[in-house]
């Protein structure tokens, strides 16, 4: 496989190869070909936004917003510093295609970067890795050595005349940094509380200037766009949802991890992929998009396909693509319980609703769990939730709210149980 | 109070942002303090402070924000195990079991000897290689079971 010929692979194809992550073997495939047309062409930056649009690329790092929209929102004739940055703060539960992508094809995405700080016009860009993987930090800093010596990075990038230079940024453990504008403040050299919005990043980005930040999995899937053309992307996938996708499967499968296929794969052919449900078991609910997304019973998502619009009508959404697989040993309780305290222990504290609301929904789970709970708690679950959604600065509160109001409204049986009971309904 | 070699790390870290942003590089430079000294004392992060020419609460602010910085000794070898949801459902509950009893401490606590500290972690990024855990907060051990746990305490001196 290769950057050569269009595959469905766009980012993992290089695994095929005996060395994926060397410079070696991405220029051997095709690999800085979109970079150096751009360059010699000189393509105007509107061509290459107009290509992004055609390809209805959206946002792998959860929101799914039109990459092409995101781009065209920096002003072109800002006379200062602008940036790019890349989201690589890959700490939603469930989700590991993006440590993938640097561990097995960095160049892709440092190509996808270049690219990216070319057509909105950066004067560098800086890759913001999650906190727990520093020796993805550091080979990526080996491989944005290898471009700087190969002369893709730098001044006069392959003779053009222009500068152009990428950076890695290191988280150190904080999960709200995944929120583009905490990142910002985390790039520099602040607490990664996230700000308020608007003004949103693209008129006062990192250092006020003007910025964009996309997801890993995005950018690097710029250069196979440029290779390709905007409408191969498209047609690999299904209209509005343009491209393949790395679905990260964790959880109860017999083969746990990451599978790259085209958006609107039925997520029949996904669980097939990932090795089925463990033997001996049934499956019982999956949450389809990372920690964040509401779950859903196992019949509701037998009958999605893998794309945004599918997994939206089925009441979920599809976020980062993380699919966490849940079999009938799980007690519906304590899985909740325990998203629930990574979000009380992942606010930031900024806003009272966040901060004190996830401590209530935590506590109340708890409680539950542990054979303490009242019957008003599930109402009181509910009513809590509602006093955070729409009242927080950013969108933590809500990410936190969805398990609880999800595991409720399809589980709500299992939680009765436990309170009546004081035990749980599975193996009961 | 930095080795030479520390502060010619910390140095490189500058030369990734604009000559006016220097704080900009507080996070790695705690980072390089910390793997050299084990753990971030008051003075510590005053000192990285000064060196970036920022006000000592802004870099204290910082250190106590992310949680992968200690703020008080550990063991000479921490783990920090994930217990987040789809490693609790590959099993992370029993490798924690099987951790404390074999420590004989419980999370957030060091042993009598110093020789390890255990913590508890949020989502490693990592999540289809699990149960796992971080080794001073820079080397990822994955795929864990009881056997594998006891070999790497063993090799952790």
């Amino acid at each position: 496989m290769s950057l050569n010929t269009p595959d469905t692979q766009v980012c993992l194809w290089t695994l095929q190869h005996a060395e994926p992550a060397s410079l070696a073997t991405y220029t051997a495939n095709g690999g800085y070909e979109a970079l150096k047309k751009i360059l010699a062409e000189k393509t105007p930056a509107e061509a290459i936004i107009a290509e992004v649009k055609t390809s209805a690329l959206r946002g792998r790092g959860g929101a799914g917003f039109p990459t092409g929209l995101k781009w065209s929102f920096m002003p072109r004739n800002f006379a200062g510093d602008k940036y790019v940055v890349c989201n690589t703060d890959e700490g939603e539960p469930g989700t590991f295609k993006d440590r993938d992508i640097i561990r097995f094809n960095p160049h892709q995405l440092i190509e996808g970067m270049i690219i990216a700080g070319y057509t909105l016009g950066a004067v560098a860009g800086y890759n913001y890795i999650h906190g727990e993987i520093f020796e993805e930090y550091e080979s990526w800093e080996r491989a944005l050595e290898e471009a700087r010596v190969a002369g893709l990075l730098g001044k006069n990038i392959l003779g053009s005349g222009w500068d152009f230079d990428l950076h890695a940024h290191h988280g150190y453990g904080a999960y709200i940094c995944g929120e583009e504008t905490a990142l910002l403040e985390s790039i520099e050299g602040k607490k990664g509380q996230p700000r308020f919005k608007p003004p949103f990043p693209a008129s006062y980005g990192l250092y006020g200037k003007p910025t964009t930040i996309n997801n890993t999995e995005t950018l690097a899937s710029i250069p196979w766009i440029m290779r390709h053309g905007g409408q191969a992307f498209l047609e690999l996938g299904k209209p509005n949802n343009g491209g393949s996708k790395i679905f990260s499967i964790s959880g109860h499968v017999n083969k746990p991890g990451n599978y790259e296929i085209p958006l609107g794969t039925p997520f029949a052919d996904l669980l097939e992929m990932a090795g089925g449900v463990r033997s001996g078991h049934t499956l019982k609910a999956v949450i389809p998009g990372g920690s964040s997304a509401p779950v859903l019973t196992a019949e509701a998502m037998m009958a999605c396909t893998m794309d945004f619009d599918s997994i939206a009508r089925a009441g979920s959404m599809l976020g980062s693509g993380a699919v966490i697989v849940m079999d009938d040993s799980v007690c519906m309780v304590k899985a909740l319980e325990r998203l629930s305290y990574f979000y009380f222990e992942e606010s930031c504290g900024q806003c009272t609703p966040c901060r004190e609301g996830t401590g209530w929904l935590y506590r109340i789970v708890h409680r539950i769990e542990h054979g303490q709970g009242r019957p008003e708690d599930l109402d009181e679950l509910l009513r809590i939730g509602k006093n955070i959604g729409g009242n927080t600065i950013c969108a933590l509160g809500e990410a936190a709210v969805g398990p609880v109001a999800s595991f409720v409204k399809h589980f709500r049986k299992e939680f009765e149980y436990h309170i009546e009971h004081k035990k749980c309904l599975v193996g009961a | 109070m930095l080795s030479a070699e520390s502060l010619a790390q910390i140095d490189r870290e500058l030369t990734k942002y604009p000559p006016e942003q220097k704080q900009s590089a507080v996070m790695a430079a705690l980072r390089i303090a910390q793997v050299e000294l084990g753990w971030l004392s008051r003075d510590t992060i005053e000192f990285v402070a000064h060196y970036l020419g920022m006000p000592a609460i802004a870099a204290y602010e910082v250190a106590t924000f992310y949680n992968m910085y200690d703020l008080a000794p550990v063991g000479r070898n921490k783990v920090t195990l994930c217990t987040n949801l789809p490693c609790q459902l590959q099993g992370a509950d029993k490798i924690a079991e099987h951790l404390q009893g074999k420590l004989g401490i419980g999370f957030n606590e060091t042993t009598a000897d110093g020789r390890y500290t255990l913590k508890e972690g949020e989502c490693m990024g990592a999540c289809g290689h699990g149960p796992l855990c971080l080794h001073n907060n820079h080397k990822m051990h994955d795929h864990l079971t009881p056997e594998s746990v006891d070999k790497l305490l063993d090799e952790m001196k």
